[in-house]
């Protein structure tokens, strides 16, 4: 993993159209600002893995083998 | 082609069915190869299922059958994901998070599952803007979806 350091106004540029800005550091608190195509998808990684954690427990389907016997009786 | 599933056995698909998931879905981002298996008996639920490996098999259900009020605009990214050329080639699915006793199951509508029946394209949407529940509980709809 790449990691950096940047001051509030710097920015990191990822390919040729995506710029990710840091646009106001307040204590424990970072702004920042993407400038992205249309076609790229932006997620708060807390969402992403809540998604994660659901489709994880989602899996587990043992239940439902149960569900469909009892339906069938 | 045979397919693994850990609900349903072994069974038979065509390889023309395969639902092809480029990023994978979130938590199973290796499993880029599905199959939508229909439950014998069952009208209400289908198995979206991983073609290589029989333990990752979604319930997936239509959403409508839960909510009445669910809309929302697919971003311009999954339609370029997806090569969505019209609204009508598209199957939404919502993936059930089965619970003991089975009314107190779950689905998730902040993230549908989108598919472009004609590309065999497909894609877990995280709809971000829309205020929908990851845990939608299906009890209070649950006598309309068995119709």
């Amino acid at each position: 993993m790449l990691v950096l350091s940047r001051k509030k106004g710097e920015s990191i540029w990822l390919d040729d159209q995506t710029e990710i800005t840091i646009s106001e550091i307040k204590g424990d608190q970072v702004r920042i600002a993407i400038k992205a195509p249309k076609n790229i998808t932006i997620l708060r990684g807390e969402l992403r893995k809540e998604i994660s954690e659901s489709n994880t427990e989602a899996v587990k389907i043992d239940n439902f083998i149960d569900f469909l016997k009892h339906e069938k009786k | 082609m045979k397919i693994q599933s850990i609900i349903l056995g072994e069974t038979e698909a065509s390889e023309s069915e395969i639902l092809t998931f480029d990023n994978g879905m979130p938590g199973f981002e290796n499993e880029k190869n599905f199959i939508l298996l229909p439950i014998e008996g069952n009208e209400v639920y289908q198995i979206l299922q991983s073609i290589n490996s029989k333990e990752v098999g979604f319930i997936t259900a239509n959403p409508y059958l839960f909510t009445d009020e669910y809309n929302f605009n697919l971003d311009e990214s999954t339609v370029e994901a997806l090569n969505i050329e019209s609204e009508k080639d598209i199957i939404v699915l919502t993936i059930v998070t089965v619970k003991e006793p089975f009314n107190t199951s779950t689905v998730n509508l902040k993230a549908p599952i989108i598919i472009n029946t004609k590309s065999r394209k497909a894609k877990q949407c995280i709809l971000e803007n829309a205020d929908y529940p990851i845990r939608y509980s299906i009890e209070t709809n649950l006598q309309k979806a068995k119709g």
